[in-house]
């Protein structure tokens, strides 16, 4: 039992495991492979849904991600923490254009604060110490970090008003946000974003 | 059981052929459903050795961590798998992260009120005192439970969930059994008639027991040990209480010193928060809690439940020199936290608005005292110690205050100031035989938007302190062209270290490029052990010298 994980270790007898292995990734790029050529004629890139996750909100009700909805207008989902800085300078700073955004696209912004029970508590102080508008879910065991396939934070998605993942973006620099609204415009009037901005 | 790969294609098949047949539109429906989603993300460092800042001769010369994670999801069916890649590990992680392998996969089915995922599995109950496996690669920590995970939601509003596995040990599986569940209420959710009152509340209770097998030949030790917890929340309009009670049976183990003491743990959460306010108040007390799925496991191998630090985190390099950590075996902390914004077109606000905020945390022993009038304190094979709950031990472990004032001046200019006094006891945090050391650090974060794409990020810090490596002095310089380029430039210096022959420069340049989801990063320089951001990302880092080349993305 010990060391089965290891292909690196007694690689003679491991060739069954690897050749598996290699079976099982082939099947993924088979899928891969079909999905997207069965998509091209509606969906361009393969746009993927939000998945289906329970988060909670600041007041401890459970919420699933497959109910972020925004009427049909463009979502931002940002995930973020109390303790990551650039994560509060991206929020801040859209806090300070976040009324002109909305009145504009009718823009929705969903911070996902993926603080685990250290920090959790502080997430609703904070978020509303800062005065932020932005609807808020804590993702205390990163679950629905690991669905959306999120490696550092901060990182964000734009999502179109068939709840699809339209753009993404990781880090935050002063000034990005400008890329972000220029997404958020062409979203608001349905424009399909070409497949090297996603 | 010699082909474990074999699983997931059998659960790949079935899961497919399930739903290829649940579905009436059939294949093509299918096909049109599924998603492939994942990241991957190397990290590699050319070691250059530093006998100054005690940077060790690196034989591999290169070291490199990689992982990719590849998710398939069709509906209500998904299944998925990580790749992981050691050769060798970088400096600071676990050397028995060693190769290449999927230490990771799993494959689940939700439908019905009912989710099963089979293979690896990620969860915590309630605050995490009994239960939490969780992974960062960062930190290169990884607990995840292999065997089944179920969850159950009957009604909304009640959620029970289940866990029966081995847990991961680096390439292998720990020895233990780990076996649990967890019920969860929340009667607003469950009675319709409450949905929409002001006053919410919310219980919760787990049980975890795990076996181990055991055969020593002095102590007669538990195979079963068993842990259960009770939470419950209140909510009141603006203000919310929580709190959790965790109970251990004994557990006599290499963590602490084999004494069969039963072991708790009580956290409690207090916050009152309106538009502008936020106020936030918490308390933990921890005795005897380490609970691992192996007796003989230490340090942060193979722990089942999680025990959460309430000390103020940092990501600031200076005060992150002397950052708490979790003392399992006992500790009694608390914190308070006050935030506050000033609203806009005020006399204090000014035109954007202004926030302050004061955090307090401390960290004391729990009281202990010997179990009769020989026995020594922490005597393997006895009870160990007798602790009184309400009464705290003399000795500070930690104390943290901090002043923060936060402010946009222009649409071209905003300040940052900080202001916090730490003391560390490093005899007990990290073994070393020192004295507390008492700090005063005062830092300002400036940035100066140049236009729309280019802006300029400075940080000076400066810390002040007699004892252990002596003050420090902190500069950097951020250059970003947004969104895609950024450079950076900082030092840190050890100028007042009592050694003349140690005072050295941390010195650092860097640039990363952004492209959506990827990130390629690299960097040069010295960097001394602690959790350092750079280009917007923070991670815990090793005394190192040399050139780190990073690249993340997702799709």
């Amino acid at each position: 039992m010990k060391g089965f994980y290891r292909l690196n270790d007694k690689f003679v007898n491991k060739n069954r495991q690897m050749r598996t292995l290699y079976c099982s990734v082939l099947i993924f790029l088979f899928f891969s492979g079909y999905v997207l050529s069965q998509n091209q004629p509606t969906n361009p890139v393969g746009l993927r849904k939000i998945p289906a996750i329970d988060v909670k909100t600041t007041d401890n009700k459970t919420f699933n991600t497959a109910n972020i909805s925004n009427g049909g207008k463009p979502i931002i989902i940002c995930f973020w923490a109390t303790w990551c800085k650039p994560c509060i300078n991206e929020l801040s700073t859209i806090a300070d254009v976040y009324p002109e955004w909305q009145e504009e696209t009718g823009v929705k912004l969903i911070a996902i604060s993926i603080d685990d029970s250290k920090t959790s508590g502080g997430v609703g102080p904070l978020v509303n110490g800062k005065n932020w508008d932005y609807e808020i879910y804590l993702d205390i065991n990163s679950d629905f970090k690991r669905a959306m396939n999120v490696n550092m934070i901060p990182h964000s998605f734009i999502i179109n008003g068939k709840n699809e993942i339209v753009w993404q973006h990781t880090t935050y620099s002063q000034g990005s946000e400008m890329e972000m609204i220029n997404i958020i415009r062409k979203v608001a009037k349905g424009d399909t974003i070409p497949a090297e901005k996603n | 059981m010699k082909n474990r790969y074999s699983f997931l294609i059998i659960v790949l098949i079935v899961g497919i052929l399930g739903s290829i047949e649940c579905r009436a539109q059939g294949v093509e429906n299918f096909f049109k459903n599924s998603q492939i989603s994942g990241n991957f993300q190397f990290d590699g460092m050319y070691y250059n050795h530093d006998s100054v800042i005690g940077a060790p001769e690196v034989p591999e010369k290169v070291l490199m961590n990689a992982f990719a994670n590849i998710n398939y999801n069709n509906g209500p069916f998904s299944a998925g798998l990580r790749f992981e890649n050691y050769l060798h590990a970088l400096q600071g992680f676990d050397p028995r992260y060693k190769g290449i392998g999927i230490p990771y996969r799993f494959a689940s089915f939700e439908k019905c009120k009912f989710g099963i995922t089979v293979g690896n599995s990620y969860d915590q109950f309630g605050s995490g005192l009994i239960y939490r496996a969780w992974q960062d690669a960062n930190l290169g920590y990884d607990n995840s439970l292999d065997g089944i995970h179920v969850r159950v939601t009957p009604v909304t509003g009640l959620t029970i969930k289940g866990i029966w596995g081995q847990q991961r040990f680096y390439f292998d599986k720990g020895p233990g059994i780990v076996r649990g569940g967890d019920a969860e209420i929340n009667f607003n959710d469950l009675f319709t008639r409450l949905h929409e009152k002001p006053f919410r509340f919310g219980i919760g209770g787990s049980f975890v027991s795990k076996y181990q097998d055991a055969a020593d030949p002095v102590y007669k030790l538990p195979k079963n040990v068993a842990a259960y917890s009770g939470r419950g929340t209140i909510s009141y309009k603006n203000f919310m209480i929580n709190g959790e009670y965790a109970h251990k049976i004994n557990d006599p183990s290499a963590m602490n010193n084999r004494i069969y003491k039963p072991g708790n743990a009580t956290l409690l959460q207090l916050t009152y928060t309106r538009k502008g306010l936020g106020m936030y108040l918490a308390a933990i007390r921890t005795d005897n809690m380490s609970y691992k799925s192996d007796r003989d496991a230490d340090g942060n191998d193979l722990n089942i439940n999680y025990i959460p630090s309430l000390a103020k985190q940092t990501t600031y390099c200076l005060p992150a020199v002397y950052t708490y950590a979790t003392q399992p075996n006992g500790e009694f902390g608390f914190q308070a936290q006050g935030i506050y914004t000033f609203k806009r077109k005020t006399k204090l606000g000014g035109k954007y608005g202004t926030t302050i905020s004061l955090a307090y945390s401390r960290y004391n022993a729990i009281d202990k005292e010997k179990i009769d009038a020989v026995t020594p304190l922490d005597s393997t094979g006895t009870l160990g110690y007798k602790s009184d709950f309400f009464s705290m031990g003399k000795e500070v472990y930690y104390e943290n205050l901090n002043f923060e004032f936060s402010k946009k001046f222009s649409k071209t200019f905003k300040l940052i100031v900080d202001y916090f006094y730490i003391l560390y006891n490093s005899k007990i945090i990290e073994g070393h035989d020192v004295s507390d050391i008492y700090s005063h650090t005062l830092l300002a974060d400036m940035t100066f938007n140049i236009n729309e794409k280019h802006s300029i990020r400075s940080e000076i810090q400066h810390m002040y302190t007699k004892q252990g490596e002596g003050s420090w002095a902190f500069g950097l310089v951020e250059y970003t062209i947004a969104p895609r380029w950024y450079f950076s430039v900082s030092d840190q210096y050890n100028y007042g270290n009592p050694d003349s022959g140690k005072r050295i420069h941390y010195y650092n340049i860097a640039a990363s490029y952004v492209f959506c989801s990827s990130r390629v990063s690299l960097s040069y320089g010295r960097q001394r052990a602690g959790i350092m951001c750079v280009g917007g990302v923070c991670r815990y880092v090793p005394a190192a010298n040399g050139l780190t080349l990073s690249i993340s993305t997702s799709f």
